[in-house]
Order: C-alpha cells, then structure tokens, then sequence
C-alpha cells in the first residue's frame, strides 16, 4: 500500500492522474525562491521558457541573466556572482550542462566551492522524438563523481518544487535534474521533503518486504504501479524514492537492505555510474546483497515517444517486475 | 591611485625584482612548476599589490576590496610571492610550494589558500568570473566603488569560453571590469602567432564592444595611466594589452619558450638569483 504518513496523491492510481513535468515545478519554485530571496539570481543559455525559468526572469528582469548559446560561459559566471553573495540557479539542457562544461563546472563550481546550482532540463530518455544527441543519460554520473556537489532528480513536479525551494537555502553545490515530459503527480503538497532524506512511498499491507525497489526520479509512477500488481501476485516490496542521490540517505538505504536483502535499482540513466552504482559501491562495502539494476545498458537512445523508449530500453513497469522476479530467484 | 613619482617607481622596481628573486628560489625548491609567465608578470603583480589594488593584507575577506583574479593559474609563484611580500603569508612559506600539505598548490586552490578570489588552473575560465562578479556588483550598485581585475594570458584567448566572457562582458558594458592580457607571445608549443594566431587582439576586442588599451609591460607609469584611463572608461569594460618578455630579469630565460613551464635547476636558479641580486639597488 502506499505509505499513508506521506500523504501521496490519492488519485495516484486513476487513468486521468494529473500530469506535470519536473520543470514546471523548477520554475514555480525558482520564482517563489526569487520572491522570498533578493540574492537569488538565475542565468540561462537561450532555453529560458522551456526549462520555465522565465516566470523568474519576467517577474525579476534585473536579476535574470541571458548568456545566450554559450554553456561554459553559463557556471563560470554563475562562480564568480556566488562569489560576492549571490545564489545563482543556472539552467539549460542536461545535455548541454553539464554535458558540454562539466570541466567548468568541476574547476570553477565544485573545486572552487561556490554555491551555484546546475539546473539540467530534459534529462533522460524520455527527452522523446528529438533523439539520443539530446537524451543526457550520463548526467548523474558526471555530476555525482565531482567533491563538494549534491544531486538532487525529483520524482515529480511538486516535489521538484520543494527540492528547488531547498536549494536555495543550501550551502552546497547543487545538480537538479529536471525532465521534459508530463510525469503523473505522485506526492502531495504535505508530503515531507528532506534533502538528503529518502523515503519508502509503497510497503507490504503486512509483514516484511522481500524486495528492496529504489527510486529516483520520473519513474516512480511505473515503479508502484509494479509494486501494486506484484502484491497483488503474492510479493512484498517496498519502494523508496531515493530523489537525493547525493549526499546517499546511507541510514535509510541500509535498513532497506537488511529488511529485504534483495534490492532492485530504476533511474532513467545509464547503469554504469548512476543512482544504483552509487547505491551498490555503498552497499558492497557494508552490506553486500544481491542487486538488479533497471536502467540503460550501455546504448544511446534514438527518437520515439517517451514511453515507447521507456519500454524499449528496458524501464517500464514489466521491465520492473521481471528484475523483482529475477531477483527473488537469485541465489546468494 | 596617484600618480607615479620618480621615488616610487624606484621602489617598485626593486620590490619585482624582490619578487623575481623570490620565485626563483621557490620554483627550485619545488623542482617544477612554470617560470617565464611569472618572472615576466612580476612588474603588473607588484604594480597591482603595491599601487593600485583597494585591499588589506591583514583583512583579507574585507568585503570592499577590489577583486584580483589569476586567469591563468599556472603562473600562480608570482601570485604567491606578492601576497607574501604584501604581508598576506610569511614570505619563509614560499618554500612550501607544490609539497604536500602546503597552502601554495601547483595551481591556486581557495580550499587551501582560502583568501584567494578564485581556484583556477585549466585555462579560459577567469575572465567569465570577473563578468559574473561584475554582474553581481551591478545589481548590488557597487560598479563605481571598486574594481574587478582579471589578469589573463594571451595563450587562453584560443579558448571558447574566453570569448563567451568578452561577448557578455560587452553586451552588459560592465564597467568595472578591467582584465590585463600578459602578451609574452609564447605558449607550450612555441610561438602563438604560429601555434594559433590571435592578431589583430585590438580589433578583435573592439568589435565585441570593450575599450582596448596597449601598453608596455615592464613600464610602470605606462601601465599606471593605462589602468587609470581603464577606471575612467563609464560604458564599457575595459582590456589593456600589456606585451611582456616571458623571463623578464633573468637574461638566459627572456624570450625562450622552453622556460614556459620548466623550473630552474639549483645552478641554473644560482645564476639567475646571480643576475637579479645585480639589478638591486
């Protein structure tokens, strides 16, 4: 059942669930941050509108920085206005940023320890018909490896909010991964959001999980609808949404393990360095279980609508309840 | 900012060559590290430290201070070695330089060296921090009561990111921007004007609406009135070209590539020190 202390979306089930996408709740949050903050300021590279940090940049003109199509000009600047004060927000396509200036980013973000946050829009595969030079599915791995940086993917527009609203409170560095597509409202405005803080959205009606699902982003939706039918079909997971990859909820991430002893990993994003690698490197040094990792394998994406390349890829509902079964016949 | 008496240009002089001593003794205890670039700025670092920047040693994070950003942190020994003479750090501390645990990394690292405006080493990210303070102080309506300084190399101007630095930097005519181009006319591989040209910079710099000043930089009231003329610019930022000779004070290193990112041996540091303890007063 899903955890009644969170307060999720009731209609979580409905074929007509409200439907947004991470940004929107960015670019609300962006511009309450903008009101509640004077020295909050945002930069953008051209892509203003639709990574929706023009509501910011129309109600606060003389703190919006237009850099045009010039990425590595997008955290260098964005260095050097945190270092008198400010609280930059720069955003553009994941692929582009921090696709195209992860080196800036690495020198003058990370290893310089000024608090700007990396906004990344149109992460995934799910980036859809524009095709994999647009698809970033590398981006959490490129942004989780670099000291001193957080990393935030939401699991949906409001919580996407929250997670915005929180980075501007910060001392940290920041990546936020946002997504283009409409995703289905899974939380509520009184579900608890805590940077760095996972919690468990899906547990057994009774008794203890046998399988671990952990989550982190857009994907939610497919992976309780998963969690749903495999009670249904006699299974007990638990699902946790994992939206702070880094700093790991370590605490949390290890009761799980130990409850369930089985865990299965989903992210929109490659295997190899994302959100279950974190959570594998973590758990192969303090309590090593086995671990099935839905995710893309090695490939680039290519056009397609968003759910057509989810199943595709591997990543949908059946993809997840195939790992949980693959898991639960795994030997130790 | 005054004008230069006689008097004080004599002192100048002799606190660069002070300064030039001072990296090449640490450059051959570090046994590596860059020499051309920082014997040849030393005129601009002690013109900057001892004349012109609003700063205070003894409260480094004071919060009206212009802003000194080191583009190019390869040359970071004569950053180091004015902030030691300039009462920043004991001047002994030099010799730590590049070993473990010390606060003067090979690169400058504000982790370690926390007083610094930036950490920077991979070339064509410092000016972009300027126009991003710049930037800040504008909102914040302090662009008339001090500067930002960006003191850059010639070589990093092959990088993209500079120039998405100077397109905004024009676009938002941040007055109080100011960046210094070290105009030694070499890089790794030899000459730049072979390895990628750059002329003409002058044009170059106009067109993307900054105002663009050329000065010899070994002169310390040319470079005075250079920077002077900067500060009065209202519109627009402002790039002064400073052409210097990479080795400058060591005769066997001036004008040589290969002393770009070699340190001295000890018989080799011993004739340089040679040759600059002759130039003192």
């Amino acid at each position: 059942m899903l955890n009644p202390q969170l307060k999720l979306n009731p209609k979580i089930w409905n074929v007509d669930v409200e439907q947004a996408p991470t940004r929107k709740g960015f670019g609300q949050g962006f511009l309450q941050a903008g009101e509640e903050n004077p020295n909050v300021v945002g930069l953008c590279a051209d892509l203003t509108e639709s990574t929706q940090m023009h509501l910011f940049a129309e109600k606060f003109p003389e703190r919006f920085i237009q850099v045009g199509v010039a990425e590595q000009n997008l955290p260098t600047i964005a260095s050097g206005l945190a270092a008198m004060g400010k609280i930059p927000f720069c955003s553009s396509y994941a692929m582009f940023s921090p696709g195209r200036n992860w080196e800036q980013i690495r020198t003058t973000v990370a290893y310089n320890d000024r608090k700007v946050v990396i906004v990344g829009s149109h992460s995934g595969i799910s980036v859809g018909p524009d095709g994999g030079t647009h698809q970033a599915l590398e981006d959490i791995a490129l942004m989780r490896v670099l000291p001193n940086m957080d990393v935030l993917n939401p699991c949906d527009a409001i919580e996407a909010k929250k997670v915005t609203l929180s980075l501007a409170k910060t001392k940290a560095p920041a990546y936020l991964r946002l997504v283009r597509e409409k995703t289905p409202i899974i939380t509520t405005e009184e579900t608890p959001f805590t940077l760095g803080k996972a919690e468990i959205y899906w547990l057994p009606d009774a008794g203890l999980a046998q399988v671990g699902i952990i989550v982190t982003g857009g994907l939610m939706h497919k992976a309780l609808f998963a969690a749903k039918e495999l009670e249904a079909e006699g299974v007990k997971v638990k699902v946790m949404n994992l939206a702070t990859v880094k700093p790991l909820d370590t605490q949390a991430v290890l009761e799980l393990a130990k409850e369930c002893k089985k865990l299965v990993t989903v992210e929109e994003h490659q295997i190899a360095g994302g959100m279950g690698s974190a959570v594998a490197e973590f758990l192969a040094q303090n309590f090593p279980i086995p671990i099935e990792f839905v995710g893309v394998r090695d490939q680039f994406g290519q056009s397609g609508t968003p759910n057509e390349l989810i199943e595709h890829y591997g990543m949908g509902k059946e993809a997840i309840k195939v790992a949980v079964k693959k898991i639960l016949a795994r030997k130790i | 900012m005054a004008f230069l008496s006689d008097e004080k240009v004599k002192e100048l002089s002799q606190k660069a060559n002070d300064i030039r001593m001072s990296i090449i003794k640490m450059l051959v205890e570090a046994k590596s590290g860059h020499t051309a670039g920082p014997l040849g700025m030393a005129d601009i670092f002690t013109l900057f430290y001892f004349h012109i920047l609003k700063h205070d040693p003894k409260n480094p994070t004071w919060p009206e201070r212009d802003r000194l950003i080191l583009s190019n942190g390869h040359i970071c020994p004569v950053l180091y070695a004015s902030m030691a003479h300039a009462g920043y750090f004991p001047v002994e501390e030099l010799q730590t330089l590049r070993k473990l645990g010390t606060r003067l990394q090979g690169h400058p690292h504000r982790e370690y060296l926390p007083f610094l405006e930036n950490s920077s080493g991979p070339l064509g990210s410092g000016l972009s921090q300027a126009v991003g303070m710049a930037l800040a102080d504008r909102m914040d309506k302090k662009d008339k009561s001090r500067f930002i300084y960006c003191l850059m190399s010639d070589g990093e101007l092959q990088e993209g990111n500079t120039w998405e630095a100077i397109m905004l930097g024009g676009k938002y005519r941040l007055r109080n921007v100011i960046a210094i181009i070290d105009r030694n006319n070499i890089q790794i591989e030899g000459d730049t004007e072979e390895v990628m040209p750059l002329e003409p910079l002058q044009s170059k710099w106009r067109a993307f609406n900054w105002h663009v000043i050329e000065v010899g930089g070994h002169d310390f009231s040319a470079l005075n009135e250079a920077i002077e003329e900067a500060q009065a610019v209202a519109e627009k930022p402002t790039v002064i070209i400073a052409h210097t000779i990479p080795g400058k004070g060591v005769s066997f290193m001036e004008r040589d590539y290969r002393w770009h990112g070699k340190p001295p041996t000890k018989e080799e540091g011993a004739k340089a020190l040679a040759e600059l303890m002759n130039n003192r007063f």
